[in-house]
């Protein structure tokens, strides 16, 4: 008995080994998906570092006000004299950050609302009555809506995110779930007495974790733009801590005197929703060939 | 027919019924007392309390839900105490600039994707299938507002060849009118031309693998007779499905690019209300757009299965 046992978790280390570096070699070989990750990977270093060569993004310079690209300043100055570079970099740190804790915070409500969904009738028609309803508002809009109650903050961003996005990973989790559900070894376990919390966690999350690793990525990629209007809304990251979307608010006040305030931090936004992107649509046609995108 | 309708009808009371309960719950989503943050710290305690009674929040909750829901019905949507006026009102006055540029959006959305979809899924595997996807994926990747101050910052400042900010009523003239959304539109329809251009190539990839379609072609037809008259009528449905469903998103979109434009529609009024903290305001916009789209999807599954009889038995 203890024989078999650890020849069959060894065979099972090998499968998910040999699996694992299959999957790695068909994303090396995927060109867009590799390009998506290594733009995603030098912003996230640019983010990470930023505080050691990007200097300090809140220092005030009345001397240096508005002052166009140079060498000391390689994306110029905002209004106040600060450093737009400095910003632009501050900012990934905002946007990435709100980007990724909500879609950690999403994928975890999602997956779990979306099993007890797929394996509950009471519970599925209760959460996807609320999901439907919340999914009718527009996302941007219903964001926009939670910021004015709950107030301009950080904090008060990643929970309207999390609201907003939650029901379309439910959603795909459930859709997920309910085909992992009806197939025969689930039955197996059903009869054997499992219990619902073993089967669900151990025997079905593992299959829906390919959709949900790629709707996580979509989630990432959309709460860095709905930050973005958001703050660009005033209704985001307060000033004057620096975010993407409300450099881009003061650079359009001052569109006609300095570009660079838009240009910038525009040209940031776009290479990160970009890579984002192509990551994700790479990592579909890796994981789930037969899975499609709501939007 | 009429019992397909009357199901369909009866699945959208639940939806409402939540779409109403989150609208009402955000002025309790306020930190501490709505009426205090609503009026600001320097309001005294009588007019924080006379602002509590006219928004009836010392009523018990079900109680306050009630009202509004019945005074929501009647078309009350509550009075902005900013503006002193009703908020319908307020809203209809807001409304024509967007509702004008979505459909100006939509309108050139679809003069580009769905000819770009016919021409990528005709020529696919090749350099334009691929620039049309590039292109696609690029429209998807740029949000409307950042393209927005791009157009502005290219055609408005640069070139100086259109206004950058402002609008002129349709009562003007439409070119003055046409004038002004012009570049609006462009960034609301960008993302919207790159949905439906993508689900026109797949869409017509499936149907042009059809058998009714070789016979097509082995009768002799001429390219283009095939595409358009045969392949695409049977492609339309997932695109109407497609342009159904971001209609709600497009208005939404049309609220956040105004505000680049200075476009004084819907978008303008909720900065303006986010500013005052004027959450009445922001109720009625969110209700009555969240409402529009779940009718205008109904709309259109009632209009789908009167055009495909198939979708009724499903």
């Amino acid at each position: 008995m203890t024989d078999t046992m650890t020849v069959g978790s060894l065979n099972r280390l090998n499968k998910t080994y040999s699996r694992r570096s299959m999957f790695l070699r068909r994303f090396g070989a995927h060109k867009l998906a590799m390009t998506g990750g290594i733009v995603l990977a030098i912003v996230v270093a640019v983010a990470i570092l930023g505080p050691v060569f990007a200097g300090d993004p809140l220092t005030l310079n009345p001397s240096q006000r508005l002052a166009p690209p140079s060498l000391d300043h390689p994306f110029g100055t905002d209004n106040y004299g600060r450093d737009t570079f400095a910003r632009a970099v501050a900012g990934a740190r905002v946007s990435l950050l709100v980007g990724a804790v909500t879609a950690l915070i999403t994928s975890v409500l999602g997956a779990i609302v979306g099993l007890f969904a797929a394996y509950n009738r009471i519970a599925d028609t209760i959460l996807m009555r609320i999901s439907d309803g919340l999914m009718a508002f527009p996302a941007i809009l219903l964001a926009i809506a939670i910021m004015a109650a709950m107030g301009q903050q950080t904090s008060n961003v990643i929970i309207a995110l999390s609201i907003v996005f939650t029901p379309y990973v439910a959603r795909i989790v459930r859709s997920a779930a309910l085909v992992a559900k009806e197939q025969t070894y689930v039955e197996a376990l059903r009869s054997q007495g499992a219990s619902l919390f073993r089967i669900l966690w151990i025997n079905i999350f593992p299959n829906v974790l390919s959709p949900l690793i790629v709707q996580a990525t979509f989630v990432f990629a959309d709460s860095i733009i709905t930050e973005a209007a958001l703050s660009f809304l005033g209704a985001g990251v307060p000033p004057p801590a620096p975010s993407w979307g409300n450099m881009l608010l003061d650079g359009k006040t001052l569109i006609y005197s300095a570009w660079w305030m838009t240009v910038f931090p525009g040209a940031f936004i776009m290479s990160t929703i970009l890579a984002v992107n192509l990551l994700g649509d790479g990592l579909r046609d890796l994981l789930d060939p037969t899975f499609n995108r709501r939007k | 027919m009429v019992g397909f309708l009357m199901r369909r009808a009866a699945a959208l009371i639940p939806v409402l019924i939540v779409v109403a309960i989150v609208t009402f719950l955000l002025i309790h989503l306020m930190p501490g007392d709505a009426a205090a943050v609503m009026l600001g710290p320097e309001a005294t305690p009588a007019q924080v309390e006379t602002l509590r009674q006219s928004l009836g929040l010392n009523e018990p909750l079900y109680a306050q839900f009630f009202t509004w829901v019945v005074s929501a019905l009647q078309g009350d949507l509550g009075q902005s105490f900013f503006i002193g006026l009703p908020v319908a009102t307020v809203i209809q006055a807001a409304l024509a600039p967007t509702i004008n540029l979505a459909i100006f959006a939509e309108i050139i959305a679809i003069l580009v994707g769905v000819p770009a979809g016919i021409v990528a899924a005709r020529k696919q595997g090749t350099g334009t299938d691929q620039t049309v996807m590039v292109g696609a994926l690029l429209g998807i990747s740029v949000p409307s507002f950042l393209l927005g101050l791009f157009l502005m910052l290219i055609f408005g400042v640069l070139l100086g060849w259109l206004p950058v900010a402002g609008y002129s009523p349709l009562e003007d003239g439409i070119f003055e009118t046409l004038k002004y959304l012009l570049l609006p539109a462009i960034a609301l329809g960008s993302m919207q031309a790159a949905l439906i251009a993508r689900m026109t190539r797949t869409s017509m990839l499936e149907t042009l693998s059809k058998p009714y379609l070789k016979t097509a072609k082995a009768k002799g037809l001429s390219g283009n007779r095939i595409i358009y008259k045969h392949a695409l009528r049977n492609a339309a449905m997932p695109i109407l499905t497609t342009i159904g469903q971001t209609l709600g998103t497009l208005v939404a979109g049309a609220a956040v690019v105004e505000t680049v434009f200075n476009v004084p529609g819907i978008g303008q009024l909720i900065v303006n209300s986010i500013e005052r903290r004027d959450i009445v305001v922001i109720q009625g916009v969110i209700l009555l757009i969240a409402v529009s789209y779940v009718l205008i999807n109904f709309l259109v599954d009632v209009l789908y299965s009167v055009l495909d009889p198939r979708v009724r038995y499903s």
